[in-house]
């Protein structure tokens, strides 16, 4: 087991480092921070003492090796925008981007399910079509469009819900958030919609196909023959049968989730990681870049690594097959 | 200037005008809501030059002397300025008396020469403006005299800009130097800030939210209609949430409305859009200096190097279609390089170019490219307005002329370093003036490459004869034969087509029609400026 965990983590590692260094051959092709750093005014003298100074003028192996060098101090340096420290921005921005990942997951997930066993107990019929065909709608619309349209009907012409941010936050000792205010509330709405909406259809999809394989088989028939109502038998047999991969796949999908907020972000003007990214390859902020990357990519390694080992403690066979391959 | 104002636009400015009067006593509390494509970069006065930065700041610190809406000079911390009668080398500026910090503080000659050397510092990005400074010296309390290299006329057109910030406060708070971006630490300044401006900070999230309110101990107060008691900031990035905002009513004024939503805007109940030629032009470069070109299809020669092709190309565009159909009527047809309020600028030459396909390609022939040639045509497609359509509109023209343009359209991170680093053979490029005067386009765009000057000539031009021009403009006293070497070299840069002079940007801020504005050339509200009914 110990053996096991252990090779996992080395292999993580070397995934990380892998990614940081694609993420640093990368940036010289992002464009060039000085450019965005000085005013127009500058001279070839200030290019140059600047280039110096952020050690652009030196081969990408070398930027990445300070880069590493840095981050195992736990420093990651300053932002070239902002002139701040990066861990600072980022610590003020996840939140903004944990909160929507959240709920946005939570919508997904709920309503995902319910829709999904919907559809599968009933197949026929007006609605269960209608909501199958606009579940395509969400699949295939693209996110930036989708919350271009929630805010153009539900700010611009019904006025109800805020265009924009994330309303009045409340300070938690570091962590802000917006749960505790009602325009914090109104303001997460639309947004988690948009970001959601695409996961949502996701596992309605799965769920409903999930669940007609599983009322197919013998045991529910079984169930049938026993004379158990219709509502044990979808809800206590089926769906909890249905549940196990669904499950798996939303874990897997929050990380997406927080990952691919990016536009969401900057349609809604969310005050997130995303949005800091969206700004940071504009301006090739390049500390912050590596750092959200890194951030990133840990975070799905990190997932990653718990389902393995999960796997592991759940199913047998792996062991087996450990002991196997000793020959 | 055929700009298209609606009708509804032009009575609320009248409206606007009638009451501005009246809404000076007024002294109730008004919030403005005020939301821009970018944030600030930081506080810090001295750290960057740059639009965003430098509007915010001027809500907050002062120059001595500030720019007001229409771009005329306007006394700010310091009352009257003039070269000293003694000296010719030398300014005199006199200062504002009781004027104090937003925390209490004097603001004192001492301050001017504390500002003037930190912007000079190694790591100020304003450092370039005052190269020409040798030293600031407090001659009283109340008086500076700034003593330049050589005579200059223009020095204070490079201090519109220049924020005066309390020597105490920066030595009490560890900012004396400008923030080092590799230092390792941020500072107290790029988070702080305190000015003598008529807006004191209150709260700022970078990227955010930045409140401000209003200084009651503003000097100004009475001269101002400072209508507006609390500023609140957030910069929305995406243009159509940005201008969502402002119909739904959650924000009163916003910069940067795009040209297709400007209709929308104006024609909803209780919102106007207002217009104003800015202080930025847009040409094409062309590298004219390399004996061959690696961008073209043409072996062993530079086309472009010839002035006949440039003129011919010049002959193609058709600005007009260019402003109709590409800009919605939103911009100004350019025959020059410079913006019209600028010092050198003749409607004459603005207003000599007209399309001539027919004489573009006989040109064309007599340089011995009458069956054309290719070229790549490097393009942002981030930084102007519309401007990758410009360039594929471009794209189209000199088709006309039989010169193929391969399109490369990129982010402004990485089309710039190709001008700077001649890396382009033909390229766009945008160009305001913030001295408001000739010698700065000639500095940057018409000047040989060099260490001091020439840093954005991306055409490889060189004419010793120009450079010395040029370089006599910084110390010639006499304004009159100053301004005929200016045209004496935009004589010189017409003749030789060194760009190809696209259009003036227009600007369009969008607001509620309780507003009371009118738009300024450098896209810089002043909220002192502001009334609101």
């Amino acid at each position: 087991m110990l053996a096991y965990v252990l090779r996992r983590i080395f292999q993580s590692l070397i995934v990380l480092l892998a990614v940081g260094f694609v993420a640093f051959a990368m940036f010289s092709f992002v464009g060039d921070p000085v450019d965005n750093m000085l005013g127009q005014e500058r001279t070839q003298a200030d290019i140059d003492r600047l280039r110096e100074q952020l050690g652009l003028d030196q081969p990408f192996i070398v930027q990445y090796w300070r880069f590493l060098e840095q981050a195992a101090q736990g420093n990651f340096g300053l932002s070239y925008r902002q002139g701040r420290p990066v861990s600072e921005i980022i610590a003020e921005r996840l939140p903004a981007t944990i909160e929507l990942a959240f709920v946005s997951g939570f919508l997904a997930f709920v309503g995902g399910v319910g829709l999904g066993v919907f559809t599968a107990i009933r197949r026929h019929g007006v609605l269960p079509s209608f909501i199958m065909t606009a579940s395509l709608i969400g699949v295939s619309l693209p996110t930036f469009l989708i919350g271009i349209l929630l805010i153009y009907i539900f700010s611009v012409e019904f006025g109800w819900l805020p265009s924009f941010g994330r309303g009045e936050v409340v300070d938690l000792g570091g962590w802000t958030t917006g749960f505790l205010t009602a325009s914090g509330l109104k303001a997460l709405i639309l947004p988690a919609i948009t970001l959601g909406l695409y996961q949502m259809t996701l596992i309605m999809r799965l769920v409903r196909t999930e669940m007609l394989e599983v009322l197919r088989m013998d045991y529910i028939r079984f169930a049938r023959a026993r004379g158990l109502t219709e509502k044990t038998i979808n809800f206590r047999h089926a769906l909890k049968n249905t549940l196990v991969p669904v499950i798996t796949i939303t874990g897997l999908q929050l990380g997406s989730i927080i990952a691919f907020a990016i536009i969401t972000e900057t349609v809604f003007q969310w005050p997130g990681v995303g949005l800091l990214f969206i700004n940071a390859v504009q301006f090739v902020d390049i500390p912050v870049m590596a750092a959200y990357l890194m951030m990133i990519s840990v975070m799905f390694v990190g997932i990653n690594l718990i389902v393995d080992i999960l796997y592991f403690a759940i199913d047998p066979r792996l062991r087996i097959e450990r002991s196997v391959g000793g020959h | 200037m055929q700009l298209t104002h609606s009708k509804k636009t032009l009575r609320t400015m009248l409206m606007t005008a009638a009451v501005s009067a009246v809404a000076i006593s007024s002294v109730s509390a008004e919030t403005l809501r005020w939301a821009r494509a970018g944030d600030s970069l930081t506080l810090d006065p001295h750290a960057q030059n740059e639009g965003p930065t430098h509007t915010l700041a001027h809500q907050i610190y002062e120059p001595l002397i500030i720019r007001d809406m229409s771009g005329q000079f306007q006394a700010a911390l310091a009352t009257d300025w003039a070269p000293s009668p003694d000296d010719p080398n030398v300014w005199v500026f006199n200062l504002r008396e009781g004027v104090t910090y937003h925390d209490g503080a004097a603001f004192t000659a001492e301050d001017v020469v504390f500002s003037i050397g930190r912007a000079q510092s190694e790591n100020s990005n304003m450092k370039e403006l005052l190269n020409s400074i040798v030293e600031v010296r407090a001659v009283d309390d109340l008086t500076v005299e700034m003593v330049t290299d050589g005579p200059n006329p223009i020095l204070p057109s490079n201090l519109t800009n220049l924020f005066m910030m309390d020597s105490g406060w920066a030595e009490a708070n560890g900012v004396v130097e400008v923030q080092d971006v590799e230092g390792g630490e941020t500072t107290f300044a790029a988070t702080n800030a305190n000015g003598t401006g008529a807006y004191k900070l209150v709260s700022r999230e970078p990227d955010v939210r930045t409140v401000l309110t209003q200084n009651e101990n503003y000097w100004g107060i009475g001269q101002f209609p400072l209508a507006i008691t609390e500023i609140i900031y957030t910069p929305i990035q995406n243009a159509a949430t940005r201008v969502a905002a402002l119909l739904s009513g959650e924000v009163d004024f916003i910069q940067d409305v795009p040209v297709q939503d400007l209709d929308r805007v104006a024609n909803t109940d209780g919102l106007v859009v207002k217009t104003a030629p800015q202080n930025r032009v847009i040409f094409f470069g062309m590298n004219m200096g390399a004996a061959d070109i690696a961008n073209d299809n043409v072996d062993g020669a530079n086309p472009l190097a010839d002035v006949r092709v440039r003129r011919a190309m010049n002959m193609a565009i058709n600005r007009e279609a260019i402003q109709q159909v590409v800009m919605r009527g939103q911009s100004q047809p350019a025959g020059m390089i410079a913006p019209p309020f600028v010092n050198g600028w003749t409607a004459e030459m603005d207003g000599s170019v007209s399309t001539d396909v027919e004489a573009a390609r006989v040109l064309m022939a007599e340089a011995g490219y009458s069956d054309g040639f290719s070229i790549q045509l490097d393009c942002p497609n981030d930084r102007y307005i519309n401007d990758e359509a410009i360039c594929q509109a471009a794209v189209g023209m000199m088709a006309q002329i039989g010169i193929t343009v391969n399109l490369d359209a990129k982010p402004k991170a990485q089309h710039f370093p190709l001008i700077t680093n001649g890396e382009t053979d033909f390229y766009m490029l945008g160009w305001g003036v913030p001295t408001y005067d000739s010698e700065y386009i000639f500095n940057f765009l018409t000047h040989t490459r060099g260490d001091d000057r020439g840093s954005w000539n991306g055409t490889g031009y060189s004419n010793p004869e120009m450079d010395t021009m040029i370089q006599s403009l910084a110390s010639e006293t006499d304004l009159n034969a100053r301004n005929a070497t200016i045209q004496a070299i935009w004589d010189d840069v017409q003749e030789q087509q060194l760009y190809l002079p696209i259009h003036h940007q227009v600007l369009n801020w969008g607001m509620s029609d309780a507003v009371g504005i009118d738009v300024s050339p450098e896209d810089d509200p002043k909220f002192k400026f502001f009334t609101m009914n």
